[in-house]
C-alpha cells in the first residue's frame, strides 16, 4: 500500500463527464445516500470503494437510472452527463443505459450464444445497418473485451459455458458493443478467481484510453492498481473524494485512514 | 434445571463412551428415523395397490367397448326395392327409407341360415332380430355412398345387436334372459350356430373411436368421436382465449404492475379463483354467456368459454411462478445493454420462461379437458345425437358433447351395454389425459435450467 509509484501516476486533467450535485437516495424510509457531490472524469478510472452496505452499488446505479427498477426507491438531487440532467422527464432511460453501460458482480452472460450476446445491444439500437457491419462491430467488441482469441473459433457456442472469467469479459464487450461514453462495473471481479481478475484488471486499465470508468469494488487494492481517482462512501455518506495516491498514501479523514488501514470495514 | 447449571458450571459433558456402543439416545433417533421410513413406504405401497386397482378396474371393464360382435352376409340390393325407376336418380334413392331396407335385410339373414343349412323355428322377423337396430341404417348409408352397387349381392358387415354382442362377451347369460323382450334363447342358438360357421365374430370396432353417440336403443353402434370432437373445439377455444390472456395478465403483473394494494388484492383474487368449484364457472357461464348474451346452448364455444374461466387462474399462476424463476440478473443485463422494459422481457425472460409456461397450460388444458360439471349447467351433457361437424362455425356452434359429459351419459343409461362403453371412454379420455400430463413433464425435464 506505501507502493511509492502510487503518487507518480500520471493524471492529467480531463473534463468532466458526470456530475452529482447534492444526490440524496431513499428505499422507502431508509436513507442510503446522503449528500453526494462528486465530478468524475473522462478517460479515467475512478473506483468507489467503502464497507459493505455503504451505498456503493446505490449510488453507481443512479448514475445509468437502473434504480428506477427498484419501486421504492427515490433519487433527488441532480446527476449531470456531458452537463445534462438524467433525471430530467424528457429523458429516456433506455437511451440514457445505451450511452451509459454497466457491468454486474455476477457475469450475466444471456444464455446464447457468444456472438448474439455481443450483438444483442447494436440490434436493438439500430447500429448495424447490415450483417458485415454487425461482424464487425462484435469482432472489434470481442477485441475490446480482451476475449477474441479466446472465442473467436467458437462466435456460436453459449456464452453461458465460458468460464467465470471468460464470461466477465463477454460481459464487459456486450457493454462496449452499444458504443458507450462511459462504463459502470459493480464489483466486476468479485466472483472471478485471481488470475481472471489480473486479466479484468488489465482490460479496465485498457477502456481507460476511450470511455470513462467507474468501478465499485471492495478490495482496496484493486482500487489502487486500477483508479486514477478514487471515492471512500461510509454509511451514504462520501467521506473523501481525490486522486488515488492521496487517498491511500495522506488520507485526510480519520474514516478514510482507518478503513485502509483496516480497522472499518 | 439445577442438573444442567452444575453441568455447565463443572467440566462439560463428554458424548457418551465408545463409539463402538450406540448411546439409548442415538438409538431412539434412529428407531424414530426406521419407523418413518416404514410410514413412507406403507404410504407409497398404498398409493400404487390404488392405482394398480384403478387401472385394472378400468381396462377390464372398459376393453370390451373396443371390440364389437359384427355378422357378415351376403346382401343382394334388390333394385325393385331402392330403385324402382332404375334411373340411379340419388333423389329418388334417397326416397327409399330405412323401412324399404328391412326386407332386404330379413332377406339376407334367412338365405345364410340356409345356406349354413342351419334348422330354427324362428320366423325371418326374428332372425333379423339379432341384428343391430342400426342395421337399416348402415346399410341405406351404404347405398347412397355407391349407388352402382344397386341390383348386384354385396358382402356387407352389420352391427350385430347389443344382447348379441353381450353374449359374445359373456354379459347376458341364457338363464338372465327370461323376460328380456330384445332376445331369446332360439336367437341365442342361432347366434351359437353362425358363430360357429364363422359368419359372426367379435372383432376390433373403429367406430367406437370415431363414431357418433346413439340412441337408448342402439349402444352397439354408440361411438366417442363426435364428442371427441366437441371435446377438441373446447380445447382450440381454451387455448386460443386462456394462454393469450393468461400469459398477457402474468406479465403484467409480473413484470410492469407496481406493487401496491391493488396488485395484492389482484393476487390473492388469482389465487382464490383457482379454488372455485367448476360448477360455480358452469352457472356463471349460462347466466352470462347464455341467457345473457343469448350464445347457442350445448355450444363448444360456450364451454369453451366456461373452461377457459376455469383454466385462466392455473394458466396464470404457473406463468407468473415460470417468469419467477428466471434470474434478475437477465433483466438485469437486458436493461444495462439499454434494452427497453418490453424489449428485456420479450427477448429475454420470455423465451426461458416459455417451456414452464407451456407446461402450466398443457396441465391447465388436461384439466379442463376432464372436466364435467361446468357443462351440465350448458347443456351438453345429454344425447346429443349429432353427425361430425363439417366446419370450423359448426365445430363450434353445433350442440355438442365432450367427452367425460359423454361418459356420465353413457353411464347414466340403463342399459348395461351403455355401462361397457362408458368405462371404454374413460379409457379414451385417460390416454389423452396420460398424454398430455407427459407431454408437461416432458417439456419440463427437457428444458429444465439451472442457473
Ligand atoms: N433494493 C433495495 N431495497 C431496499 N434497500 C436496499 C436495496 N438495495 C440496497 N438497499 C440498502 O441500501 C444500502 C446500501 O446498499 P448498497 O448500495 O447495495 O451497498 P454496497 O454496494 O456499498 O454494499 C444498504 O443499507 C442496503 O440495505
Ligand atoms: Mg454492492
Amino acid at each position: 500500500m506505501n507502493d511509492m509509484t502510487l503518487m507518480e501516476k500520471t493524471v492529467d486533467t480531463q473534463k468532466i463527464k458526470i456530475a452529482a450535485k447534492d444526490v440524496n437516495v431513499y428505499y422507502g424510509d431508509s436513507h442510503a445516500i446522503k449528500d453526494v457531490n462528486v465530478e468524475i472524469e473522462d478517460k479515467t478510472v475512478t473506483a468507489f470503494i467503502g464497507p459493505s452496505g455503504c451505498g456503493k452499488s446505490t449510488f453507481l446505479r443512479c448514475l445509468n437510472r437502473m434504480n428506477d427498477t427498484i419501486d421504492i426507491c427515490k433519487v433527488k438531487g441532480d446527476i449531470l452527463l456531458d452537463g445534462e440532467d438524467i433525471y430530467d422527464k424528457r429523458v429516456d432511460p433506455v437511451q440514457l443505459r445505451a450511452k451509459v453501460g454497466m457491468v454486474f458482480q455476477k457475469p450475466n452472460p444471456f444464455p446464447k450464444s457468444i456472438y448474439d450476446n455481443v450483438a444483442y445491444g447494436p440490434r436493438i439500437h439500430g447500429l448495424a445497418k447490415n450483417k458485415a457491419e454487425l461482424d464487425e462491430i462484435v469482432e472489434k467488441s470481442l477485441r475490446r473485451g480482451a476475449i477474441w482469441d479466446e472465442v473467436k473459433d467458437r462466435l456460436d457456442a453459449p456464452g453461458t459455458g465460458l468460464s467465470g472469467g471468460q464470461q466477465q469479459r463477454l460481459c464487459i464487450a456486450r457493454a462496449v458493443a452499444t458504443e458507450p461514453e462511459v462504463l459502470l462495473m459493480d464489483e466486476p471481479c468479485s466472483a472471478l478467481d485471481p488470475i481472471a481478475t489480473a486479466q479484468v484488471e488489465e482490460l479496465i486499465d485498457e477502456l481507460r484510453s476511450r470511455y470513462s470508468v467507474v468501478i465499485v469494488t471492495h478490495s482496496m487494492q484493486q482500487a489502487a492498481r486500477v483508479s486514477q481517482k478514487t471515492a471512500f462512501f461510509h454509511l451514504g455518506n462520501l467521506v473523501e473524494f481525490g486522486l488515488t495516491g492521496q487517498i491511500f498514501t495522506n488520507p485526510e479523514d480519520p474514516r478514510t485512514e482507518s478503513y485502509i488501514t483496516g480497522r472499518i470495514g | 434445571m439445577t442438573d444442567l447449571s452444575q453441568n455447565t458450571a463443572s467440566e462439560p459433558r463428554k458424548h457418551g463412551g465408545s463409539l463402538l456402543e450406540q448411546t439409548p439416545r442415538t438409538k431412539k433417533r434412529n428407531a424414530a428415523e426406521k419407523r418413518f421410513r416404514a410410514y413412507g413406504i406403507a404410504a407409497i405401497a398404498a398409493g400404487l395397490v390404488m392405482l394398480i386397482i384403478l387401472v385394472t378396474t378400468i381396462v377390464g371393464k372398459g376393453t370390451g367397448a373396443f371390440q364389437q360382435t359384427f355378422i357378415t352376409l351376403q346382401v343382394e340390393l334388390l333394385e325393385a326395392k331402392l330403385d324402382k325407376k332404375g334411373e340411379r336418380n340419388i333423389e329418388d334413392i334417397k326416397k327409399v327409407t330405412t323401412f324399404g331396407y328391412a326386407p332386404i335385410i330379413k332377406g339376407a339373414v334367412a338365405a345364410a341360415v340356409e345356406e349354413l343349412g342351419i334348422e330354427t323355428s324362428l320366423k325371418p322377423k326374428n332372425l333379423a332380430g339379432i341384428l343391430s337396430k342400426d342395421a337399416a341404417a348402415q346399410l341405406r348409408e351404404y347405398v347412397l355412398a355407391n349407388p352402382d352397387q344397386i341390383g348386384q349381392t354385396v358382402e356387407f358387415r352389420f352391427l350385430a345387436s347389443s344382447r348379441v354382442d353381450g353374449y359374445m362377451k359373456g354379459r347376458v347369460h341364457r338363464e338372465s334372459i327370461g323376460k328380456d323382450k330384445n332376445i331369446s334363447p332360439e336367437q341365442l342358438d342361432l347366434v351359437d350356430a353362425l358363430a360357429a360357421a364363422g359368419v359372426l365374430e367379435k372383432t376390433f370396432n373403429l367406430d367406437f373411436i370415431l363414431g357418433a353417440d346413439a340412441s337408448d336403443a342402439r349402444p352397439e353402434a354408440a361411438g366417442m368421436g363426435v364428442s371427441m370432437l366437441g371435446s377438441l373445439f373446447m380445447m382450440f377455444v381454451v387455448l386460443a382465449l386462456a394462454l393469450p390472456i393468461g400469459v398477457a395478465a402474468s406479465i403484467y403483473l409480473e413484470e410492469f404492475a407496481p406493487q401496491n394494494w391493488l396488485t395484492d388484492m389482484i393476487e390473492v383474487n388469482i389465487s382464490n379463483l383457482a379454488a372455485v368449484p367448476s360448477i360455480v364457472f358452469g352457472i356463471l357461464g349460462l347466466a352470462v354467456f347464455i341467457n345473457y348474451m343469448h350464445l347457442p346452448t350445448s355450444a363448444p364455444l360456450v364451454g369453451g368459454l366456461v373452461l377457459t374461466l376455469m383454466t385462466l387462474p392455473t394458466i396464470i399462476i404457473s406463468t407468473r411462478a415460470s417468469l419467477k424463476s428466471v434470474p434478475p440478473s437477465i433483466r438485469d443485463a437486458a436493461l444495462g445493454v439499454g434494452a427497453s422494459k418490453m424489449q428485456a422481457v420479450f427477448h429475454h425472460v420470455l423465451p426461458l420462461a416459455a417451456p414452464g409456461i407451456l407446461t402450466g397450460t398443457i396441465i391447465g388444458l388436461a384439466q379442463a379437458l376432464g372436466e364435467t360439471a361446468p357443462l351440465l349447467l350448458i347443456g351438453m351433457v345429454g344425447f346429443i345425437a349429432s353427425n361430425a361437424p363439417e366446419t370450423l362455425a359448426d365445430g363450434l356452434l353445433a350442440p355438442n358433447s365432450a367427452m367425460p359429459a359423454q361418459i356420465y351419459e353413457w353411464a347414466k343409461r340403463a342399459d348395461p351395454a351403455f355401462y361397457e362403453r362408458a368405462w371404454g371412454g374413460i379409457i379414451i379420455l385417460l390416454i389423452f389425459l396420460v398424454t398430455m400430463n407427459t407431454l408437461a413433464v416432458i417439456l419440463r425435464r427437457r428444458f429444465e435450467r439451472r442457473w
